[in-house]
């Protein structure tokens, strides 16, 4: 299996009998990941539908107190991130190291900024008393706003260490892919740090609509 | 060279790689279909749909996580295997969620109050 190109060493491990298989191997094991992950936030849809069911009028109270515009600009952000992934994954198949460089970048610099507005919004939810605790302060049906804002808190909270994980993934990506580690031959690492990114933009486009735009029709803000 | 070619053969299982290289155009349209489905799902939470605003809310969701799934994460372009590992992970999470909702819908009056 070695020697034909002296220069560069075989990226294929010995026992995958080609690359193709091995890459099936590498994606299908991510997606195996993913499923565990989807049972993983599952959980907390499922305490979520199960409150919101209960106290709906709770829910939509509390619901009223999130920024549609901040919740909004996220979502473009992480969709716009999801689209230099794909990109970077696009350069990594064309062989094309600085694009490849350049996207990754671009991926991390869009996640950071949606944990920036994320933090934004964290940190007015502090200063008006909507974390729940001994100061939580709400004029309504308090006790069951307090479930929706440890929801919040909880969904949108594992969702950003998951944003955190990603980026920490994409920032040792980029410096592999500046020393020339992936070809137009040999990106798994890519492709499957690719699926993760995606994966956290699906949670998040489900966590946009059902915790910041429940009846939003009603609202006097 | 001849040696090289062969090689390549052997590394490659005999044929290329699958290949999914999907043109920029298709990323930039899922894009902009993302993007106008926010921008939709935003809007219909201002009308007043009765019980419908969250079932549109959740079909525009779908949509979304559909088009993610099948275009940037390449699951249209991906072998068979990989379907019925996804199908078995939306599976499980249905269950998790009928099977729960089914309990809670059925413990008669004054365990849920539907607004």
């Amino acid at each position: 299996m070695s020697g034909t190109h002296s220069d560069e060493p075989s990226v294929l491990q010995h026992h995958f009998d080609n690359l193709g298989q091995q890459f099936e191997a590498s994606a299908l094991g991510m997606w195996v990941f993913l499923v565990t992950e989807v049972l993983f936030f599952g959980g907390l849809f499922t305490a979520y539908m199960v409150y919101r069911m209960t106290y709906p009028e709770a829910f939509a109270e509390a619901s009223h107190q999130l920024n549609i515009v901040l919740g909004g600009t996220n979502t473009a952000v992480l969709i716009g991130s999801s689209l230099t992934m794909a990109m970077a994954v696009y350069a990594a198949q064309q062989g094309d190291r600085h694009k490849q460089v350049l996207f990754l970048v671009l991926t991390m610099v869009l996640g950071m900024v949606f944990l920036g507005v994320k933090s934004v919004e964290y940190s007015h939810k502090f200063a008006e008393g909507l974390v729940p605790g001994p100061n939580f302060r709400f004029e309504g049906d308090a006790i069951h706003a307090q479930l929706f804002f440890s929801l919040y808190f909880v969904m949108t909270g594992l969702h950003a260490l998951h944003m955190i994980v990603g980026i920490g993934i994409m920032a040792v990506l980029t410096v592999f892919a500046w020393r020339g580690r992936y070809t137009s031959r040999y990106h798994t690492p890519v492709d499957v740090s690719g699926l993760y990114w995606h994966f956290v933009d699906i949670v998040w486009i489900f966590l946009f609509p059902l915790l910041y735009l429940i009846d939003r029709h009603g609202a006097v803000r | 060279m001849v040696n090289d070619v062969t090689h390549a053969d052997v590394e490659y299982g005999g044929t290329e790689r699958p290949k999914h290289l999907v043109p920029l155009r298709v990323y930039f349209a899922v894009f902009a279909a993302l993007m106008t489905l926010t921008a939709l799902t935003v809007f219909a939470a201002m009308q007043d749909l009765g019980p419908f605003n969250t079932v549109v809310a959740l079909v525009i969701a779908c949509t979304k996580a559909v088009l993610v799934v099948l275009y940037f994460m390449h699951v249209r372009y991906s072998t068979k295997l990989t379907w019925a590992v996804i199908a078995g992970g939306v599976f499980w999470l249905l269950l998790l969620l009928l099977m729960t909702l089914s309990d809670y819908i059925t413990r008669g009056p004054g365990w849920l109050h539907f607004g």
